[in-house]
């Protein structure tokens, strides 16, 4: 059979870190980037006689996750140790959650060639990560950085409702979506603050009984992602056809070389003796905290873009890039309360404001001007007062300085001249200073009707209205 | 009259009018433990340099007349599974040795802050797992009332010190009996509060839902004395209660009259020492005389605490010592070439027996397979065995019972038979399955001259109804003014 | 229950004991015999009974999203048994 009459059957198992500031059950710090150990102290060292104490934090960003995914959040939610021996795991143990997880039975939308189409979420549980281990470090050692040990995660594991790659890539970036509107995750992929693993297997088509699956690991961008899937599907499908059996395994993303591969040294003897941890009492949440956090969650990302294409008749190109950040579309939304073109409105945030926030790197947040300003500003290219061009020279101005609009153009003297007296002298002024050109034109040299503008516009360094300017010059050339 | 004779509280008193002073006391207390811990061994590490010191803060305290507390200038020992900043702390385990904590467990601070200064470590079974301190890795202690003998475990340095008057109280934990039943075989006073009075917090961990600190003394009021400095709710211990703490001083006078105190027949059984159970017996008849009322009650299912606790304790150990991995501090072995050598060799040669046997055994109860049938099913007998003290507790305000079985037995005698050891417990471990204080009082002696203990159990953070239980009948006797043949 | 010796050295492994022969046999004697022991749990019937997991259940403390200061990482790595600047050193992990 070829690779078309094979069913792949796919779940993803998302990590996403909190956006604490400080660690799952001590007070170091979570940043990224520090020497070595310097973030960590008896806790997250797993010294003897530490013992854990929840940061809330980590319990209301779960919540928020489970209620953004629509899962059922359980009153009462158990903690585990995970026991294994590995070296950047301190204690010999993980704190995670096993039977009874603060979150289950949830689900995400996502959008498929198909149309709309809705992934069930099995479970979502908090727990710590470990260290991080140097394998080769020259000498025949290995070192081992705790930094990261006791960083909050929170584990998204899916329902296997995936059915090929490019769905497991859609589910991915709408979670990623989810979970940083919820300012709960910073979607990075490649510092593997948000990573997933992803379970495959394949069925014959038809088929209602789902083949042995392999795990995924090492899938840290949305391309890998999708090529390891694939290629793990080609493979499945290359077993059962030559006769074999797939074989339940965790196996390794190759970016190198573009292959999966057993991880066979993880395989051995895995016992993890999973039972409820004795230092932390179960966790309860109250129905008013769980009302108060639903009452607090924000619009998600999908149904703002419904929103964006509805009440700004907006296309759904432009909808999707407005509502990608949210402070994008806040800004938006803040702007379009004093500008009503919107589409218009949504042109200048895709092309100049955009440009300019990449070009300067600049954060949203820092934007030094007012929605009422750049309303302002492309009311004033609307009316006349300032050119279409002149008017992105004014956005830079302000980007840069938080001036007004009005003393930008005054200051630089950039309005443009709208009297037709004013222009119409100039005009008579250049005609009457180029006969000959004339002479050119009336014998059907058209193309002179663009000299004309260029002296006029050059007389008005630039402000004179391009339409008067045209209207004026065809009335006095005698079209 | 030496220093040493003294109580806490009545040191304490010295201190407060000036006649003595915590320097006199602290090198009173170091040249006692250099005169007789030679024949008791119960200190693993004596800090000399760090308790003078702290004792002439004390005194300079006591002299601007701003004492940190009560105890303020009261030379203390404690087990060495506290966490003592600078100073090696090692749970009389190998894999621990060279260990300096870089911090100070909970109630090591609170005792330094309230002027306490620290004579030393004492010696404990190995990570406390064991009933008579031979399963330290060092030595094993010896009993001051007979020195052949086992002065209990696993707080057994702890009480063969307060016993040979070498400190003038200590602190101890207790899992499964490891503060009364030590108490018990030395004629001293032993307090398990209640699971989450005092903060686990920097204790070096047996069994996370059973494990409690509490204090070792000679007299019931320097119990409570004691309870008062280290009693309280630990932001750092998720497990620690927030409880109103009592003053536990206020009532300790104020007698048994009018109580109702409960006998519970389970916990008087064959194989209990026959002078031990006259001695108990005695001492109910004793509260009949002072105004109580005994009552007969029955806790049923008493019979499946021992397997209860031998599956949960264990379990809960294998994971508690897992750390001990030869990565980030105590021992590595030195023959370890691979990662697996550094964890199996290390812990091979780092752990003792009794270690090595308790990992073995709570492995197994959490593995897979075996999970359901041990490990759970222990967890639920947990609950029943709960709910026989909650229903004794309807009708009774505590529980009498012996302490141990047998008064201390001779070093060597049950090395070899795990489980005839692991019975010296069946009467104080019920009490840790259900998170309840109990508190052992010395209530006699054998005929050869062997301290005998009462045992009294009471509801949740009663502590301050055992300890004035307990004072109602020590007020009544001198067994604790006698002192060992040392 | 009487163990083999082979799940005594499965769980050797588990526990990352490396368990001398000696002790393989003698852990095997002891270990079934506080097995049979423990088998008088059977005999009761919990089915509906809860299982009590933490001796306390009152408690539900919670810290703040704050930072405090860690170690300093030469008292991080003080006790260590072997490290390398910063880091803990271990023999090479092998995948």
């Amino acid at each position: 059979m070829p690779v078309s009459d094979f069913q792949p059957v796919i779940g993803l198992e998302v990590h996403a870190q909190l956006l604490t500031q400080s660690k799952i059950f001590c007070g170091c710090s979570t940043a990224f980037g520090a020497e070595p150990n310097r973030n960590t102290c008896p806790v997250c060292l797993g010294m003897p006689g530490v013992l854990p104490v929840l940061n809330q934090r980590v319990a209301e960003f779960a919540v928020r996750t489970g209620l953004a995914l629509e899962c059922t959040i359980r009153p009462t939610s158990v903690w585990s140790r995970k026991n294994y021996f590995y070296p950047d795991l301190p204690k010999g143990y993980q704190i995670t959650q096993f039977d009874q997880p603060i979150c289950e039975h949830g689900r995400l939308v996502i959008d498929t060639p198909q149309g709309e189409k809705s992934i069930r979420i099995l479970r979502i549980h908090m727990e710590e990560d470990a260290g991080k281990s140097v394998h080769d470090a020259g000498g025949g050692q290995s070192l081992v950085d705790l930094n990261r040990a006791g960083v909050p995660l929170l584990e998204i594991v899916s329902q296997p409702d995936l059915r090929d790659a490019d769905e497991a890539v859609e589910y991915l970036k709408a979670m990623r979506d989810v979970l940083v509107y919820l300012g709960v995750n910073d979607g990075n992929l490649e510092e593997g603050s948000f990573r997933c693993d992803a379970n495959v297997s394949v069925m014959p088509k038809g088929s209602t009984t789902f083949g042995q699956r392999c795990e995924l690991k090492n899938l840290n961008s949305f391309r890998f992602l999708k090529q390891a899937i694939e290629y793990e599907i080609a493979r499945q499908v290359d077993v059962i056809e030559s006769g074999g059996k797939v074989v339940q395994e965790t196996r390794l993303w190759d970016v190198n070389k573009g292959v999966t591969r057993s991880m066979r040294s993880k395989e051995e003897a895995h016992d993890y003796r999973y039972f409820p941890e004795p230092d932390l009492p179960p966790l309860h949440v109250s129905a008013e905290a769980i009302d108060a956090a639903a009452k607090a969650l924000p619009e998600l990302p999908r149904a703002k873009l419904q929103r964006f294409t509805r009440q700004y008749g907006l296309p759904a190109y432009d909808a999707r890039i407005l509502t990608a950040e949210r402070p994008l579309a806040d800004y938006f939304e803040a702007c379009a309360g004093h500008y009503k073109d919107y589409k218009k409105l949504s042109n200048w945030f895709l092309g100049e404001l955009m440009r300019l926030l990449k070009e300067e790197g600049t954060p949203l947040s820092a934007l030094r001007f007012t929605p009422a300003q750049l309303g302002e500003l492309l009311g004033a290219v609307d009316q006349g007062m300032v050119s279409a061009n002149a008017g992105k020279d004014v956005l830079g101005e302000m980007f840069r300085t938080g001036k007004a609009p009005s003393d930008i153009i005054a200051e630089k003297g950039l309005a443009q001249v709208s009297d037709t007296g004013a222009i119409e002298a100039v005009v008579d002024d250049i005609l009457a200073k180029n006969a000959g050109e004339i002479e050119k034109y009336r014998a059907g040299k058209k193309q002179v009707f663009g000299f004309f503008v260029g002296q006029v516009m050059r007389a008005m360094k630039g402000k004179g209205n391009p339409a008067l300017v045209n209207e004026l010059l065809k009335k006095k050339l005698g079209d | 009259m030496q220093l040493t004779d003294l109580t806490m509280l009545e040191l304490a008193a010295k201190l407060a009018a000036g006649e003595a002073s915590s320097e006199e006391a602290t090198r009173a207390s170091l040249a006692r433990i250099q005169q007789v811990d030679p024949k008791v061994r119960a200190f693993l590490r004596v800090d000399e340099a760090g308790a003078l010191a702290a004792a002439r803060a004390s005194d300079a305290r006591r002299k601007s007349g701003s004492p940190a507390s009560a105890l303020d200038g009261v030379p203390l020992g404690l087990k060495d599974i506290f966490l003592t900043e600078g100073v090696e702390t090692t749970a009389g385990s190998r894999i621990l040795e060279g260990f300096v904590p870089p911090y100070d467990a909970t109630v090591v601070r609170l005792l330094k802050e309230a002027g306490l200064p620290l004579v030393g470590k004492l010696n404990m079974d190995e990570f406390a797992m064991g009933s008579s301190n031979e399963s330290s890795a060092f030595f094993p202690s010896h009993n001051p009332w007979d020195v052949a003998r086992t002065p209990g475990g696993s707080s057994g340095g702890s009480a063969a010190a307060v016993a040979a008057r070498e400190v003038f109280g200590a602190l101890g934990t207790d899992t499964g009996g490891s503060i009364r039943q030590p108490a018990a075989l030395t004629n001293t006073v032993g307090l398990k509060p209640t699971y989450g009075r005092v903060s686990r917090f920097g204790v070096i961990a047996f069994a996370s839902s059973l494990d409690q600190p509490g204090p070792m003394t000679r007299t019931v009021a320097d119990a409570a004395a004691l309870l008062q400095v280290i009693a309280r709710p630990d932001a750092q211990d998720a497990t620690s209660a927030d409880a109103p703490v009592p003053d536990y001083s206020a009532d300790l006078e104020a007698g048994v009259r009018g109580l109702k105190l409960g006998v519970p027949r389970e916990y008087f059984t064959e194989g209990m020492d026959p002078e031990v159970e006259a001695a108990v017996r005695e001492a109910l008849r004793e509260y009949e005389r002072l105004g109580a009322t005994l009552v007969d009650v029955s806790l049923p299912h008493t019979k499946y605490a021992l397997a209860t606790y031998y599956l949960i304790a264990p379990a809960e150990a294998s994971s508690n010592l897992a750390r001990y991995d030869g990565v980030r501090f105590g021992l590595r072995a030195k023959d370890a070439r691979s990662l697996r050598d550094v964890y199996a060799l290390t812990r091979e040669q780092g752990f003792g027996a009794e270690v090595k046997r308790r990992i073995m055994l709570g492995t197994f109860a959490l593995s897979s397979g075996y999970y359901d049938a041990h490990y759970l099913r222990a967890q639920k007998v947990r609950t029943l065995i709960r709910e026989d003290f909650t229903r004794a507790f309807q009708q009774v305000d505590a529980l009498l019972s012996p302490t141990s079985p047998v008064p201390a037995f001779k070093l060597g005698e049950k090395v070899e038979d795990p489980l005839s050891m692991y019975l010296m417990d069946i009467y104080t471990l019920p009490c840790n399955l259900a998170g309840l204080p109990g508190l052992s009082v010395p209530c006699g002696f054998t005929k050869a001259g062997l301290p005998v203990g009462l045992q009294i159990l009471g509801r949740p953070f009663d502590e301050a109804g055992l300890l004035r239980i307990a004072r109602a009948y020590e007020r009544e006797h001198d067994f604790f003014h006698r002192s060992a043949p040392l | 229950m009487a163990l083999t010796l082979e799940q005594v050295r499965h769980v050797a492994t588990l526990a990352r004991l490396s368990l001398t022969p000696e002790e393989e046999q003698r852990f095997t004697t002891q270990l079934s015999a506080v097995l049979d022991a423990v088998e008088q749990l059977q005999s009761l019937d919990v089915e509906a009974v809860e299982p009590t997991s933490h001796a306390t259940l009152t408690s539900s403390r919670l810290r703040e999203d704050v930072t405090r200061p860690s170690l300093p990482p030469e008292k991080s790595l003080a006790n260590a048994p072997a490290k390398s600047d910063t880091s803990f050193a271990v023999p090479k992990i092998i995948e």
